[in-house]
């Protein structure tokens, strides 16, 4: 399964890397990386196809996680991949928005990874 | 013609004494010029019976004279000055009529008809002044009635504008004490949201922090698991070792990260002052609840703690929309302080069985806002903090035992998120008591 991570935060891939390195050794888990919303919809353009979830931080500079998620929701009707956006505002008013823009799920941060794991397992099934 | 002196002395002391009568000044005129008068008359019949015309004109003379001096220098009888001047005109002609008899008969037999006839004008001139006196002395009464009118307008206005001076200057003070609370208010806010911002600000790379020593250790532990297990027997030792200072320092990585995570916690539910469904419920029940809560809570780290736990509460005190999560975390906030503050007092007085820890907890309607008290008798807070208690991060207790937060987040909970007001009280060494009002209709803006 390919994953698409959109943090402004270079070292979020590391750690994602850290994390999930069983799953990633195993092949389970493929994950790619974006550090802005704009890099993320240029990387979509071509593999759109292989992306299954995209986890997007929504503060950050330039495009927004919210406005990330409505672009991918007006562009990919069709195969729409799973959207979860993370904030380390855990506001209702972020939370009702994503909601509202069509995000699959929502998750602050600290990230619990081992919920992100069972969540992951969820969606492979 | 030497009664007119005498007639004149007479009339003037009975005039006086009648137009004294109306004035203070009676009593203590009136049996003198009542007796000179009556005097008056009995000199001028003794000098009629046995003076011949002469003397007895100039003894008349002398009497007036006397007399004009005497009411003349007496400052009682100032404002009837003219009334006594009149008699001037009188006394002149009588004592130049007895001069020109006694040196001149011959002459005075000759033009005795002109000194007659002067004598009758000075005396008529007499009552001529009186008349007109008598009318200045109307005007002058009427004058005096308009002044005291006047004066009492004056003083009428005198205390309205005093009675508008102390509302005024009352008022000023309010105000000031108004502007010097929203200046505090202003300042406790600003810090509130900038307590926030600043802990948006660290939780991500704190985040990192946690995540990276934990992913560590997990990584050491496969390295243990793993590589470690095909190294000769010679550097399996030395290398352990090093792992397990590695591991040990992960994990006060891990435990001070996880410190100021708990600490970033607090610092965030400042802009989160109030996120609970707000629901009607028995302040006294919930201050009741929460007393005996923190109460326990400090019994359980240290048994030999007792304290008098007291309460007052209103019966009669109508439910209130709150949250009540959030009331009773400051309640628990207030009364664990409250412990703390008489815990301390007692540890200080080891020795001194006299003194008795008590917190009271107490509630009254006051009309439109209810009104919560939390008291203790404890170390109190000094004068020279008291404005800086409300602030984040202010802290009395040693490092670690306290993150300045508690206070800081009750009054933000209680002002914004409630529309209330914390006050508080304390005297240093003696007590504190901090007063919590909330407004009976809850507004929902």
């Amino acid at each position: 399964m390919k994953i698409l991570v959109v943090d402004d935060e270079a070292d979020v891939q590391p750690l994602f890397e850290q994390r999930f390195r069983k799953e990633i050794r195993s092949g389970a888990l493929t994950f790619n990386y974006a550090l802005s919303g704009e890099e993320a919809l240029a990387y979509l353009t071509e593999h759109h196809s292989e992306v299954v979830l995209i986890l997007s931080d929504i503060n950050m500079p330039g495009m927004s996680g919210l406005s990330l998620l409505q672009q991918i929701r007006q562009q990919y009707d069709t195969l729409p991949p799973f959207v979860m956006m993370i904030t380390a505002y855990g506001d209702e008013e972020n939370y009702t928005q994503a909601m509202q823009f069509g995000a699959n799920g929502f998750l602050t941060k600290p990230l619990d990874f081992n919920d992100l794991k069972q969540k992951l397992k969820t969606l492979e099934v | 013609m030497h009664f007119f002196s005498f007639l004149a002395a007479f009339l003037l002391a009975r005039r006086l004494r009648s137009l004294l009568k109306e004035s203070y000044l009676y009593p203590k005129w009136n049996n003198l010029l009542n007796v000179s008068s009556w005097i008056i008359l009995i000199l001028f019949f003794v000098a009629g019976s046995f003076f011949e015309e002469v003397t007895s004109g100039f003894i008349g003379s002398m009497l007036l004279l006397g007399m004009l001096v005497y009411l003349d220098k007496e400052p009682d009888f100032k404002i009837y000055r003219p009334l006594i001047e009149a008699n001037y005109p009188l006394l002149a002609v009588g004592l130049l009529r007895s001069l020109v008899q006694a040196i001149a008969p011959e002459f005075y037999e000759n033009w005795d008809e002109y000194f007659e006839f002067a004598l009758v004008g000075a005396f008529i001139w007499i009552f001529a002044r009186w008349a007109n006196s008598k009318k200045q002395l109307q005007e002058l009464r009427i004058a005096e009635d308009r002044k005291a009118e006047l004066e009492v307008l004056v003083a009428e206005r005198t205390t309205e504008l005093t009675q508008q001076q102390e509302t005024l200057q009352a008022t000023i003070k309010e105000l000031q004490a108004m502007q010097a609370q929203l200046v505090q208010q202003e300042k406790l806010a600003s810090l509130g949201e900038l307590t926030a911002g600043i802990a948006h600000e660290i939780q991500n790379p704190l985040n990192f922090v946690n995540n990276f020593s934990e992913l560590s250790t997990e990584l050491l532990d496969e390295l243990k698991a793993g590589p470690w297990q095909t190294l000769q027997e010679s550097e399996k030792e030395y290398a352990a070792d090093i792992m397990q200072d590695l591991t040990k320092n992960l994990q006060k990585i891990s435990f001070h990260g996880k410190r100021a995570e708990s600490i970033v916690k607090g610092m965030l539910q400042h802009s989160r002052a109030s996120t609970g469904q707000k629901e009607l419920t028995d302040l006294n029940a919930l201050a009741d609840e929460y007393l005996r809560l923190s109460y326990h809570g400090l019994r359980a780290k240290d048994n030999t703690f007792n304290a008098k736990l007291e309460t007052s509460f209103d019966v009669n005190l109508p439910r209130l929309e709150v949250v009540p999560q959030d009331i009773g975390r400051v309640l628990l906030n207030l009364f664990n302080n409250a412990f703390y503050a008489v815990q301390q007092k007692k540890a200080a007085r080891r020795h001194d069985d006299s003194y008795q820890p008590l917190v009271r907890a107490s509630t009254a309607c006051l009309g439109d806002t209810l009104e919560l008290r939390i008291r203790d008798n404890g170390c109190g807070i000094p004068e020279s903090i008291r404005h800086k208690i409300l602030q984040p991060f202010f802290t009395t207790k040693p490092t670690g035992q306290g993150t300045g937060l508690g206070l800081s987040l009750s009054y933000d909970i209680i002002t914004k998120g409630h529309h209330g007001e914390m006050l508080i009280e304390s005297e240093d060494g003696e007590f504190s008591e901090f007063i919590i009002r909330l407004p009976v209709k809850a507004s929902n803006t």
